[in-house]
């Protein structure tokens, strides 16, 4: 085991990586700079939040990664082991015992504390992007404050959509300076933001770092007559009966047939397990999928 | 009175050859002024220098801000001068695609500087929006459509609206009728010309047309060579030139 330094990256690197972590909590919002490395997997994968769980990982650690709320796809699946083989540090699915969550696309269900950290896995961080395609003019935009530009996506959605169709990677403005894409979340997710434990935002391929101290003030943006509205599927996950969960629709058959499940995959479970049965669902069974 | 923008000294230099140099003018509230002169003689640079898109090597340009009164926009910081810039100046590019969002629709491009000052209110900004695409001759069922659906005309007609709707004071205009055919200049031209009075706007307009000064500059500057050869009032310059050069422009006009 001992073929790889702990967590993969040589120190020097997590140096780099944690001096750019450290200006994005001193900035909140602010996308910083950082030298980005070749991971061992492809981009689009999470190079950015690895290399971020990398530079944050200490050995007592007990780490959770989830993608799309799940523990068991195939991204999930494989951060995880990278970091057991290269780190050794324990894993966990239960939320609640993990001190560092990478996650893509979702902020897990159950309330996070100040122990913790969340690192996301950042595909665009730049919220001006498919508006502005000039870097120097995002940039410029950022530092000036000129934030109008924003508004007029939200406002073509409305003119097209009749209302604010934009449901993930809902731009947020932070502690009323930096507007920040908050990564592919669901705007459900939106909320939460504002938490004890302290969110890291990695891109590896844009090369890019951001961050939230806890209880920064995070706003979505929106307009006065069509305030920000957290939406999720109309109905209560089918496994476990929650209401207050955010919903993945499941095809069953080729007839039609769906049934609606918490993408919160330990959320889901630790409910079944408290004894909560949905409308589809069967009771409980330690061990059993 | 205060003249609303002063010009002294201006000069850019593209290494050693001379973009402008020179120049100097008061435009008085409420004034439009024409710049013309054959391609390659400083018109555009001036204009892009006075405007804050390029950066003069020498001379002040003072602004009369609504707030703090006279101020040389060229030692103001950038974040003043950009506000400035979707403020109280609007620019008015030759070819729209310069000017527009073309991926965005009529109204967000006309509602973009509205909200870029803070409107928050999407029924504000769209009757906003659709009161001035009514103002340019833009139906309002073409309020949605995206800018790559219209006509020249109408995506000049358009930029125009989306330059004015802030209520500017003072508006650039870099060739506004090239590369649009005589009827749709004219329609152009009229419109232009009923804004400007409407609205009491000041306005500084770069054009080799001598037809568009005539219909809307009060006074005219001729450039040759990086350097202003008359000036005067617009009638007086076309109908009796003194310099040489202009004596050979308003010659050069075809009489149909």
């Amino acid at each position: 085991m001992n073929e790889y330094n702990f967590a993969y990256l040589d120190e020097q690197t997590k140096r780099m990586i944690r001096r750019a972590i450290l200006k994005g909590l001193a900035i909140p919002g602010y996308q910083v700079p950082f030298a980005s490395r070749e991971m061992p997997m492809p981009y689009g994968w999470g190079t950015g939040g690895v290399q971020v769980s990398a530079a944050t990982l200490v050995p007592e650690d007990r780490m959770k990664v989830i993608d799309q709320g799940a523990d068991d796809t195939t991204n999930a699946v494989s951060i995880r082991k990278f970091f057991e083989r290269t780190a050794g540090v324990e894993t966990t699915e239960e939320t609640g015992r993990a001190t560092l969550i990478q996650t893509r696309h979702r902020i897990p269900e159950e309330t996070l504390t100040e122990d913790q950290i969340l690192v996301y896995q950042v595909p665009i961080p730049e919220p001006l992007r498919f508006l502005e395609p000039r870097e120097t003019e995002t940039r410029k935009m950022h530092s000036l404050e000129e934030y109008g530009l924003m508004h007029v996506k939200l406002y073509e959605d409305i003119s097209q959509h009749g209302a604010i169709a934009t449901s993930y990677a809902y731009p947020v403005k932070v502690e009323e300076r930096y507007v920040m894409d908050p990564s592919p979340i669901p705007k459900f997710d939106n909320p939460k933001m504002e938490m004890a434990a302290i969110q890291l935002f990695g891109a590896g391929r844009e090369q890019r770092i951001y961050a939230l101290p806890p209880w920064c003030e995070v706003v979505s943006l929106d307009f006065e007559d069509h305030p920000f509205e957290p939406s999720k599927a109309e109905h209560e996950c089918d496994l476990c009966g929650a209401e207050d969960s955010y919903l993945d629709e499941v095809i069953v058959d080729d007839a039609g047939g769906r049934m609606f499940v918490c993408s919160d995959t330990d959320y889901c479970r630790g409910r079944r397990a408290a004894g909560h049965v949905g409308a589809q669902g069967v009771p409980y069974e330690e061990g059993a999928a | 009175m205060t003249p609303l923008l002063q010009v002294r000294e201006v000069a850019k230099f593209y290494g050693a050859r001379v973009g402008c140099r020179d120049v100097s003018f008061d435009l008085y509230p409420g004034e439009v002024m024409g710049i013309v002169g054959e391609s390659g003689s400083g018109k555009s640079t001036l204009l892009g220098c006075l405007a804050g898109h390029l950066a003069p090597d020498a001379g002040e340009v003072i602004f009369d801000t609504a707030v703090d009164g006279p101020r040389d926009t060229l030692r103001m910081s950038e974040p003043e001068r950009r506000m400035l810039g979707r403020t109280d100046w609007a620019f008015v590019h030759q070819h729209a695609r310069d000017g527009l969002r073309m991926g965005v629709s009529a109204g967000g491009n006309v509602g973009e500087r509205l909200m870029a000052v803070g409107a928050r209110h999407y029924g504000d900004i769209r009757s906003a929006a659709v009161d001035w695409l009514g103002r340019v001759e833009i139906a309002e069922d073409r309020v949605d459509d995206r800018p790559t659906a219209f006509s020249g005309g109408m995506q000049q007609r358009l930029q125009i609206a989306r330059n004015l709707v802030t209520g500017p004071r003072l508006v650039f205009m870099d060739e506004p009728t090239g590369g649009l055919d005589v009827s749709v200049q004219a329609r152009l031209l009229d419109l232009l010309r009923g804004l400007v009075r409407e609205m009491g706007l000041s306005a500084i307009i770069v054009t080799h047309d001598l037809a568009v000064v005539r219909l809307l500059a009060d006074r005219l500057m001729v450039m040759k060579d990086g350097h202003v050869v008359e000036t005067g009032l617009t009638d007086q310059v076309l109908d009796d030139p003194q310099h040489g050069y202009t004596q050979l422009l308003v010659s050069s006009v075809l009489q149909v």
